[in-house]
């Protein structure tokens, strides 16, 4: 199991060292990848019976109770199986869609790495396991949506949907830990046993809103739903593969998964329930204005999550066996929409609905495949869609009181899918060829095979529902419900309301279909709004951030090294003001002071008049001799209370200082006053406080009781265990070496920060001349 | 700095210091001593000389470019506090020869250890002043 999810790193971690060599074969290794991983997630298809789940452990990080462990169950291993399988289809269609293009080795490397990092997210049972491969999802995808990165609309679209994403990511670990310090471990399996507990504890309000952002940055909902269309930018397979199969149901798996743990409060179902609806019909709407192929697929996506969200919150076991129903058969149509899109794009070089038409004439077999994905997506008897729709009106209309308003709410989306998937799959391929895409034909069986295939699967499922009901529909649907009611899918309810809001969907879908035409200036009418929309709030926000973040930074670091000081001085001067405002406690015993000896007494003097002439000194010169006979002058404290190897560091290092300066200081020109009288008084007052300060602190160290156990258990044994008779350098290289070991680090990491600032000429302004 | 005097000194502190921090060096162990100051000590004593003599002067003293001390002195560190893992002994563990050396008395892991933070010290130190002494 653990192979199977991490294959995919493997694979992409190859790719820089062997494309070199292999670069005509990557289209043939790589889609091996996904069928084989494809095959062996079919074999669990007879051994997961309903709610029986298998666990896989293997530690990790023990200590902090982070492990790889995996579990599968229906919900997962569905997930398995449209990520393998959906992730064949398109690593096959790849091969010829982006056929001799220079990055293609690139391309499937990042195609696998986000393949195993999405399988990751749906098989692990660990829940920390779990957000970092949700995280790798998506730092992949921000590869994939920027694949194109000469083009800025694209690396813009990437970052966009990184920093979406990237942050319901934040939200969601913070629940994660939430969840653990209340239900006490990571494990989901482990959890579930404490469902209760979780529920009636006072953090659960934070625990599902952290992960409802979570979910629903990644699942695209209302009102971070502006990242998934603009992701379009991305190749198409990646479009297919992450944006309308697999990674933005991520959220979706996210909310199924909790359910039996996290759902069935008030709270839970009714922001679901709001949530989805909202998304649901707004993106249902949206998709019927637009005119570019991608987009409509993309709003009619954001509706089918939507969809999704809002069967889930629900949460009556009807409802929950739509959604399940309903992953299955979105993957299955809208992946094949989407390929077809891109075989459209690929043959025409158009993806405008207005004007494509007629296709059908020449690529026969993509005509096919798109009308039977139109068909699935409408909803139309005989196909999958039909049966999750079914089940999808019997859910809501159980529901009582809210029965009216839900069913009208879905009967709406439902239409504006129709017309969305109408517009995809058959609107290009009827009426009459337009002489501009004359040029158009078939195109290599690659192309076509993949969407054909997932057409005639959900033909096969649409008929014979038991083809799937047992083996994967039920265990789906007792892992989401946690209930083991046994189901059961026909295709013939009898005449019933559900049969006459069937009818009703398809008769107004199709009227709508028949006299709304796509137009590029109906599509301008709606950009009027485009500044109430929610991307334009977001955006508008994290502008004001950043225009606030150079105000701070300008303000703060402003190049002027003598600011920095006074910035850091002053505040943490502050800082300890504020600690000793809580009162000093300073206690001198003067008897405990040792004796102080004259020459003391004549090094303080002499450290005093040096600082007098520090400060009233003009030249730079005597300034620095004047602080460097300062430093002198403490190293002579360390001598007299024995401390002579901090004694001839210092010196060593002030030494240094003073020569440093001195280098710097001779190349300058003559010293002349910058400071007005006002700076001068600010700084002093500044100097003498933090001076203060700090006499207070070192006062109130000694108010501490101080061990001298751990110095006296280095002091004997320096030599015993470590055969030196000097303690200070048996710390330093014995004791504590590690710390020595990475302080060296440090040293030769500043030696090349240093050289690299003076030497290398980074500034671009500079340049040039 | 064009002083006489200081270029005649420089001359003969240059060798006395660079001595001197070898003996901090290798009496780090027992008495006040040991690899960063040393390393310090040697940094100082090749300053003063390019103070003197110009730094063209200097570099063409030490030949190889000071820089490349680091990664020796690192190589030799890492090396002494992986060296015990080897033979079965947990990083860092100080392990001794038997016998005494003679003048440097007995030589363990730790030695080798302060001698990567001498030439550490050294390269790291003489890169920051020269790259900064070359520039301004």
């Amino acid at each position: 199991m653990l192979i199977a999810v991490i294959l995919g790193f493997i694979f992409a971690l190859l790719v820089p060292f062997f494309s070199r060599f292999f670069k005509k074969a990557i289209p043939f290794i790589f889609p091996i990848l996904p069928i084989s991983l494809f095959i062996y997630f079919v074999g669990f298809l007879g051994e997961i019976k309903s709610a029986a789940h298998q666990l896989y452990r293997y530690e990790w990080v023990p200590s902090i109770g982070v492990d790889l462990s995996f579990r599968l169950d229906g919900l997962s291993l569905l997930f398995a199986l449209m990520i393998t399988g959906i992730g064949a289809l398109v690593f096959v269609y790849t091969a010829n869609y982006l056929k001799d293009h220079e990055y293609l080795d690139r391309f499937y490397g990042y195609l696998s790495m986000f393949m195993a990092s999405m399988l990751g997210v749906v098989l692990s049972d660990n829940l920390m396991t779990m957000f970092i491969f949700w995280e790798l999802t998506s730092i992949s995808s921000y590869f994939l949506i920027g694949f194109n990165n000469n083009d800025p609309a694209s690396r813009k679209s990437a970052l966009t949907a990184l920093s979406i994403t990237g942050f319901g990511g934040l939200a969601m670990l913070s629940g994660i830990v939430i969840l653990q310090s209340v239900g006490g471990s990571y494990s989901f399996t482990e959890l579930l046993n404490s469902s209760e507990v979780i529920k009636s504890s006072s953090s659960y309000g934070w625990i599902i809103a952290l992960l409802f952002i979570g979910a629903f940055t990644k699942s695209a909902q209302f009102p971070f739903h502006f990242w998934l269309p603009g992701a379009m930018k991305a190749p198409t397979p990646v479009s297919t593969y992450l944006h309308s199969a697999t990674m933005v149901k991520a959220g979706i798996y996210l909310l199924a998964r909790f359910t039996p743990l996290l759902g069935d409060t008030f709270w839970w179902n009714g922001t679901l329930v709001t949530v989805g609806a909202i998304t649901m019909v707004y993106a249902a709407i949206h998709s019927v204005f637009r005119v570019d192929l991608k987009s409509i697929l993309a709003y009619s996506t954001i509706s089918a999550l939507g969809i999704l969200v809002f069967l889930i919150g629900i949460g009556t076991e009807k409802a929950l066996l739509g959604a399940g129903i309903f992953i299955l058969a979105h993957a299955l149509y809208k992946a094949a929409l989407f390929l077809i899109t891109g075989i459209i794009d690929h043959e025409t070089g158009s993806r405008d609905v207005s004007k494509l038409a007629g296709l059908q004439q020449v690529m026969m077999p993509v005509a096919i495949a798109g009308f039977i994905a139109a068909l699935s997506s409408a909803g139309v008897p005989f196909l999958l869609g039909f049966i999750s729709k079914e089940v999808m009106y019997e859910a809501t209309l159980d529901l009582g009181q809210w029965a009216i308003i839900l069913t009208v709410l879905l009967v709406l989306t439902k239409v504006g899918i129709l017309v969305a998937g109408f517009w995809a799959g058959i609107k290009p391929f009827i009426g009459n060829l337009p002489s501009e895409f004359n040029k158009a034909h078939l195109p290599s069986p690659l192309l076509w095979f993949p969407p054909l295939l997932l057409g005639v699967l959900s033909l096969g499922f649409g008929i014979f529902p038991s083809l799937m009901t047992e083996s994967l529909i039920q265990p789906v649907f007792s892992s989401m419900s946690g209930a083991d009611t046994v189901i059961q899918l026909k295709l013939w309810h009898g005449f019933n309301l559900v049969l006459l809001l069937s009818v009703l969907t398809l008769v107004t879908g199709g009227l709508l279909y028949w006299f709304l035409i796509p137009s590029e200036a109906r599509f301008q009418k709606t950009l009027r709004y485009e500044s109430i929309s929610p991307q334009n709030i977001i955006e508008g926000g994290s502008n004001l951030f950043g225009h606030f973040a150079r105000i701070w930074t300008k303000f703060f670091q402003n190049g002027y090294l003598r600011n920095y000081v006074i910035t850091i001085l002053a505040f943490l001067t502050l800082l300890m003001s504020f600690r000793l405002f809580g009162g000093v406690n300073i206690h001198l015993d003067w008897d405990q002071i040792s004796p102080v000896s004259s020459y003391e007494i004549i090094v303080v003097v002499l450290m005093i008049i040096s600082i007098l002439f520090a400060i009233t000194t003009n030249s730079r010169t005597v300034a620095i001799v004047a602080l460097g006979v300062v430093g002198f002058a403490n190293c002579l404290f360390f001598v007299f209370y024995s401390a002579p190897d901090l004694a001839m560091t210092q010196f060593s290092i002030d030494t240094l200082t003073v020569l440093l300066f001195m280098l710097v200081l001779l190349k300058l020109p003559k010293n002349r006053s910058f400071s007005s009288k006002g700076m001068k008084i600010r700084d002093a007052v500044l100097s003498l406080l933090f001076g203060v300060l700090i006499a207070i602190l070192t006062l109130e160290v000694f108010e501490e009781p101080s061990s001298s156990e751990i110095s006296k258990y280095y002091a004997d044994n320096a030599y015993i265990l470590a055969k030196g008779r000097n303690v200070v350098n048996v710390i330093l290289v014995d004791y504590r070496g590690f710390d020595t070991m990475v302080e060296t680090v440090v040293l030769v990491i500043a030696a090349v920060g240093v050289y690299s600032l003076m030497k290398l000429d980074l500034n671009p302004s500079k340049k040039d001349s | 700095m064009k002083s006489l005097i200081f270029k005649t000194a420089s001359t003969y502190l240059l060798p006395l210091l660079l001595l001197f921090s070898i003996f901090i060096l290798l009496r780090g162990h027992y008495l006040p001593g040991g690899g960063f100051v040393g390393g310090l000590m040697a940094s100082i004593a090749f300053l003063i000389h390019s103070f003197a003599f110009g730094l063209k002067e200097t570099q063409h003293i030490i030949r190889i470019n000071p820089g490349f001390l680091m990664p020796i002195g690192l190589v030799l560190a890492v090396g002494a506090a992986v060296a015990p893992f080897f033979i079965g002994a947990p990083v860092l563990k100080g392990l001794w020869f038997e016998e005494q050396f003679r003048f440097i008395g007995i030589v363990g892991s730790a030695l080798f250890f302060d001698v990567g933070v001498y030439l550490v010290v050294i390269g790291a130190t003489l890169t920051i002043m020269f790259s900064i002494t070359d520039t301004v």
